[in-house]
């Protein structure tokens, strides 16, 4: 079928099927999902079997968002939840593999075809359940971090998992010919344990020396789509290396996000890869959808049906287990077991490889395939119940109460945007006294140099929607316009006024006519770079000129308050140009004079309490 | 033996004090006093309490010098106790850094004696309402000595300004000179009475 045709089709349906679902609280993977099964051959039956190229396709949307989670995981963060990620995720694949292992067996299986499936169906969906974590915020609740690191788990487990299945056929049909493809795939254990330590040091190493070098100079063309393509490259060169070892492209993604995740492009390379792994996961649930094959539900509804209850309520229970086991608190518990109980996209590549090496027949595989499918299908469904029957009855806790001490600050609530002398300064003293920004610059020569010397600061942007998200501010509470040029400066206000209008900005004016557009765009915190020390000189002035300081001090404070006000009161005027004009010579000279009066006569407004001679008037006059 | 006198000045606006300015000038310019100008160096009230440790330890007798306002001290005084007087190096376990000085408070203010009496409207005398001052003195193991008052600061004649000036100047020369005893400190409700009866005696 023409690819135009294709794509309008798929695209077609996503934008109808999606706002949808999500307008009646469903979510998006729900939408997609319904959109797969209405184009395909089933339904309207626009796309037919090439449904499933499209899916081998798209299921580099679920390595993009693996490389996207491990760009949001800092290495130390990765660290800190290695017993989770071991721990619940060795628990739950266990013993899940083994009940359904024992049931398979029962029903008459041989031992390898029961192995193989219970394998398989302990697998959970990545694709669906961190998309539906995400769109939910649940990323840093305790049933959000669970489900994670069992995710986690699962992906590891992949790779012994391909290298055990050959060793299953090998028992009943002795031909390795069809194995699999992969440079390392015919090599002894030994070697292939050796190639997975190689490929994982080869990530560290070239995402660090390699990588980074490549993209500071990229920056330095300043062309934004070759930083897109490079950021793609990363993640394709990456997968392709993987695939070549025999190992999971998605994990290998997974360790490179981790690498980059301390340098100064994470930002940028987040809001790049960003929409292409929203639309590729999007096009993987809508393959997901065609695929599911309804002629045979319809022909065989008590096989699958039953299986599709087995598998998730023997899911369900082990993961409720494992939850209890970790001591997930009640709700959260529920929510993880819900989220995890489909079987994941796994179980399609490892039934379909089970079928090449003909341990299971086509009859079965297309059954599981089906339950696989509709499992996928109903988690949304059951994450909606959950939510809307189930969790009202707990009595409605929210996360933040539940799990405190679980809860990761991956985002600072300060972002920094301009990193020159002037946010520099913030910065420092900032940090001096503990609190953390996120800081963006778009020099990557400075941003290289800085980051020398320990700061943690982005390259990008700052007046990009995209990057100002992906920083963090939607859950940022401070943002810091510091960007020297005033125009790049007022852009980034009213972007962030636009998109961010809960962001409390504190923003840097080179002198009055910024602060006015400022006061205009609603700002209340503006510092004038020029205001302080200039005043500050001249008060060290008077001094020198023999008055005393802290007297000079005091007024200092009065004028700098008086020009403050008088700059928000013009900044009404200014448009009136006469007005202004006439306003503006009234502010000077009252200004004059207040400093004037000040340091011959009279203390000015507030001081008279320190003031005898008043006092003495006063007094002599009764 | 020669005793070195530090004076620690404290007014917002010295512009406008007549009394304090009198006596400033009537300091008598010998390298036993120093003079500390606290306003002056300290306008942001950040105050260096490693330096002025430093003066401390090299001075034997502590003026504390200012208006006296709302019964106390102006505020920068204040921040001065409060920051430089610190746990382990002035009181505490160890805090024996300002032991056996001498300390006390040379003020002006616009109620006369007779107003600062358990009879008058003020109702307590100044040494009462140094209370705080001599505590402070007392937790640092310092030797507090009575006040130097100028009174009805609004009032006073040009004549007695400039005589209670030259009493000031003369206090500061016999404590430098230290050719007296402690003791003698008792029986005096203020330090200008003290100098009287020295300056009588000869």
């Amino acid at each position: 079928m023409d690819i135009m045709l294709q794509a309008l089709i798929y695209l077609t349906a996503t934008v109808i099927c999606v706002p949808i679902s999500k307008r009646l609280g469903m979510g998006s993977v729900l939408g997609y999902l319904i959109a797969g099964m209405l184009i395909g051959p089933f339904f309207l039956g626009l796309i037919g079997k090439e449904g499933e190229d499209i899916m081998h396709f798209a299921e580099f949307g679920v390595v993009m968002m693996l490389f996207l989670i491990g760009l949001e995981l800092e290495p130390s963060q990765f660290w800190k939840m290695r017993r989770s990620i071991i721990g619940m995720g060795s628990i739950q694949m266990v013993l899940t593999a083994v009940i359904v292992f024992l049931a398979m067996m029962f029903t008459g299986m041989t031992w390898q075809v029961s192995l193989a499936i219970g394998l398989a169906f302990s697998m959970s969906s990545t694709a669906i359940v961190l998309q539906t974590i995400k769109e939910k915020g649940l990323s840093q609740t305790a049933s959000g971090q669970s489900a994670f690191s069992v995710l986690l788990f699962q992906d590891i487990m992949v790779i012994p998992v391909l290298a055990i299945l050959p060793l299953l056929a090998l028992e009943s049909i002795n031909d390795s010919s069809a194995i699999d493809s992969s440079v390392i795939g015919s090599l002894p254990g030994w070697l292939q344990g050796l190639s997975f330590f190689f490929a994982v040091a080869f990530i560290f190493l070239g995402g660090r020396y390699l990588f980074i070098p490549l993209l500071r100079l990229v920056a330095r063309t300043r062309l934004r789509e070759l930083f897109t393509a490079s950021s793609l490259l990363l993640v394709i060169a990456v997968s392709a290396l993987m695939k070549a070892m025999g190992l999971s492209p998605a994990l290998g993604a997974f360790l490179a996000g981790v690498v980059l995740a301390n340098s100064e492009y994470r930002h940028e390379l987040e809001s790049d890869i960003e929409p292409f792994k929203g639309l590729l996961l999007g096009l993987f649930f809508i393959g997901v959808g065609i695929s599911i094959n309804f002629g045979l539900i319809v022909s065989k509804p008590l096989i699958i049906s039953g299986l599709v209850f087995f598998v998730m309520i023997t899911k369900f229970i082990v993961l409720y287990i494992t939850g209890r086991i970790f001591r997930i608190s009640g709700d959260q518990n529920l929510l993880f077991s819900f989220a995890l109980s489909q079987v994941g996209e796994f179980a399609f590549v490892l039934l379909s490889f089970s079928n090449q090496l003909r341990l299971i027949n086509q009859e079965w595989v297309d059954i599981f395939m089906a339950v696989t499918a509709i499992t996928m299908t109903i988690t949304p469904l059951l994450l909606l119940i959950n939510e809307r029957i189930i969790d009202p009855g707990f009595g409605v806790k929210t996360a933040d109460e539940n799990q405190q001490p679980d809860k990761i600050d991956t985002k600072h609530k300060v972002i920094i945007a301009g990193f020159g002398q002037f946010g520099s300064t913030i910065s420092r003293f900032l940090k001096a006294n503990g609190v953390e920004a996120t800081i963006l610059d778009h020099d990557s020569d400075r941003v290289e140099f800085l980051r020398k010397l320990g700061f943690k600061v982005y390259y990008g942007d700052a007046t990009r929607f995209d990057l100002l998200e992906s920083a963090g501010a939607g859950d940022a509470k401070f943002l810091i316009a510091a960007i020297d040029p005033p125009e790049t400066n007022l852009e980034l206000i009213a972007t962030v006024k636009k998109h961010f209008p809960h962001l409390n900005i504190l923003a840097r004016a080179k002198n009055r006519s910024d602060a006015y557009e400022m006061i205009d765009q609603g700002i209340r915190d503006i510092y004038m770079e020029t205001q302080h020390t200039s005043l500050r000189l001249a008060e060290d002035l008077l001094n020198k000129l023999g008055h005393r300081r802290y007297t000079v001090s005091r007024l200092g404070q009065k004028f700098l308050k008086h020009d403050n006000e008088m700059i928000a009161e013009m900044a009404a005027h200014r448009h009136d140009m006469k007005k202004y004009v006439i306003k503006a010579r009234e502010t000077f000279k009252y200004q004059e004079e207040l400093l004037r009066k000040n340091l011959s006569y009279d203390a000015g407004e507030g001081d008279h309490c320190w003031d005898s001679e008043q006092i003495r008037e006063i007094l002599l006059k009764q | 033996m020669k005793n070195k006198i530090l004076i620690l000045f404290s007014h917002p606006r010295l512009e406008r004090s007549l009394n304090q300015s009198q006596l400033i000038s009537s300091i008598p310019n010998i390298p036993e006093i120093t003079f500390h100008d606290l306003y002056e160096k300290y306008p942001d009230f950040d105050i260096d309490v490693e330096y002025e440790h430093e003066l401390l330890l090299r001075h034997q007798i502590i003026i504390w010098q200012h208006p006296f306002y709302w019964y106390s001290s102006p505020p920068l005084l204040k921040q001065w106790i409060d920051l430089v007087l610190s746990f382990g190096w002035a009181y505490g376990p160890g805090g024996f850094a300002l032991q056996n000085k001498m300390v006390f408070n040379a003020i002006t203010t616009g109620g006369q004696r007779s107003a600062y009496s358990n009879d008058g409207h003020n109702r307590f005398t100044i040494n009462q309402l140094l209370a705080p001052f001599e505590q402070t003195a007392f937790l640092c193991k310092m030797i507090w000595l009575p006040p130097f008052v100028i009174h009805g600061t609004h009032r006073i004649s040009e004549d007695e300004r400039q005589n209670l000036s030259i009493l000031y100047g003369k206090i500061l020369i016999k404590l430098a000179d230290g050719n007296f005893n402690t003791e003698e400190f008792k029986k005096y409700q203020y330090i200008n009475d003290w100098i009287t009866d020295n300056i009588d005696n000869k």
